[in-house]
């Protein structure tokens, strides 16, 4: 298992570092962007791995109603944990893009309202996890973690219905909607890149959460122990 | 002793013979809250004054025109009873921690969803007695008059307030459970009422200004009481025995 992390470790690495050059220096210049448009090769791929990772929370948390083990509590806290910190990465990097290109940092657009309730509604998820207490923690969360799942589709109808200003999705658009081969190529590269570097982070804050886990009971039972010598 | 125990012994003897159905169980249970607030008066008071103070407050905040008032008070309206239904919600579980009446009923047979179901109810009634003596108000102190058909206002008051009502009970039987309960409730449930909230407001306000059709956000509240009604009733269970 270890050498295992490590070659995941070393590949994402390289991999970063590879997406780096082909974003930076390997992807043409847009033609009216600009530089600016560099970000978009970090913007989408975090956003893609945040929505991923708020899905395998859902399944993490109906996994642990059904069956109630612990793995499937800590991957639900590591997927939430892990997703809402890319998730802060696509609505700093959105801004970052949009002032120089819109001219406003925020608008309250479809895509930019729906990402920021959802960012909402995991750090509500985390603030349970933060102030519940004890062995109950796990059910709550759960139940909360499918509820948030399931209003998603509900804010995203809700917010849609509000004027659009978000660049529509250029890939695999309509007509004119193209990508240079070597923006493609850059775009590749780092969501393979996000991908693996996501999992990473989730399975070190799977490991440590079921230590901790491990620690905490190991703890009680030795404040049991010592009670029963006395 | 508190009064919600003693009127919950009697209703249980009576039952014991046959195993009472879901509904009857939830049926008393509500008879139960309705009789202790309609002692204390404690949500609905509370509730009310703090709605009350809320939309004195918000008039301070903007000075609108007819017109402009007609714009915003949907918003407005529908904040305030937000606000007000925390003070409720946060009421509801609190009552039956007192003597432990929440681990007896864990104990009892009594399906949980009927617990769930009488509560969320009783709220839903609470709320809407707020909404009747609130509504009102709003019209004399931002002299409403609505463009649109009024008697959708009805139907989108009636599917609002379980939307919230129905998500609140649920969240204020998760935050019950947690440190600082009182601050927990509008922090989980705030996030994932947006949707209900852009809804109501929208709806509230096409009808009063009568510019666009309300029908898709009636739709979408209709979705949304039927989701979230639907799930909290499955996870009520684990979420009540949680240990």
């Amino acid at each position: 298992m270890k050498t295992l992390f490590r070659l995941l470790l070393a590949v994402t690495v390289l991999l970063l570092g590879y997406g780096f050059c082909q974003a930076m220096y390997i992807a043409p210049r847009e033609a009216t962007m600009g530089d600016v448009q560099r970000i978009f090769y970090y913007h989408l791929p975090s956003a893609w791995v945040a929505f991923l990772l708020f899905f395998v929370n859902f399944l993490a948390s109906a996994w642990y109603i059904v069956r109630r083990t612990d793995g499937a509590d800590a991957l639900a806290l590591a997927s939430a944990e892990v997703g809402v910190s890319f998730c802060t990465i696509v609505l700093i990097t959105g801004p970052i893009w949009a002032r120089p290109i819109w001219g406003i940092w925020w608008t309250w657009d479809a895509r930019l309202t729906s990402t920021l309730v959802l960012w909402l509604i995991y750090v509500s998820y985390l603030m349970l996890r933060h102030y519940a207490a004890g062995g109950q923690v796990p059910v709550l969360a759960a139940a909360l973690g499918i509820f948030g799942f399931l209003d998603v589709p509900i804010v995203y109808m809700a917010i849609r219905w509000f004027r659009t200003q978000h660049p529509q999705p250029v890939i695999g658009g309509g007509e004119g909607s193209g990508l240079d081969h070597r923006m493609w190529m850059a775009v590749l590269w780092n969501l393979l890149a996000f991908s693996l570097l996501a999992v990473l982070f989730v399975w070190t804050r799977y490991n440590q959460a079921l230590e901790e886990r491990a620690l905490e009971e190991a703890h009680a039972q030795a404040a049991l122990a010592e009670e029963e010598l006395r | 002793m508190s009064a919600s125990s003693v009127t919950q012994a009697p209703a249980r003897q009576s039952s014991a013979p046959a195993a009472p159905s879901v509904w009857s169980i939830a049926w008393r249970t509500l008879k139960k809250d309705l009789r202790l607030e309609w002692r204390s008066k404690d949500a609905i008071n509370s509730m009310l004054f703090f709605a009350l103070l809320v939309v004195v407050i918000f008039s301070f905040g903007f000075d609108p025109t007819a017109e402009e008032s007609r714009r915003i008070a949907g918003g407005l309206l529908w904040v305030a009873i937000l606000f007000a239904t925390v003070v409720a919600l946060n009421q509801t579980w609190t009552r039956e921690l007192r003597n432990q009446v929440l681990d007896a009923y864990r104990l009892s047979p009594a399906p949980p969803q009927s617990l769930f179901i009488a509560k969320t109810v009783g709220n839903f009634i609470f709320v809407g007695i707020l909404e009747v003596l609130m509504v009102p108000l709003f019209v004399v102190f931002y002299n409403l008059r609505s463009v649109g058909p009024w008697w959708q206002l009805l139907v989108v008051a009636v599917l609002a307030t379980w939307a919230l009502v129905v998500n609140g009970t649920f969240f204020a039987a998760l935050s019950i459970r947690t440190r600082s309960r009182e601050i927990m409730l509008p922090l989980i449930l705030f996030p994932i009422s947006i949707p209900a909230l852009l809804a109501m407001v929208d709806a509230t306000t096409s009808i009063l200004t009568g510019d666009n059709s309300p029908v898709f956000w009636m739709r979408l509240l209709a979705v949304y009481d039927l989701v979230f009604t639907t799930i909290s009733l499955l996870l009520f269970e684990p979420v009540l025995n949680a240990e």
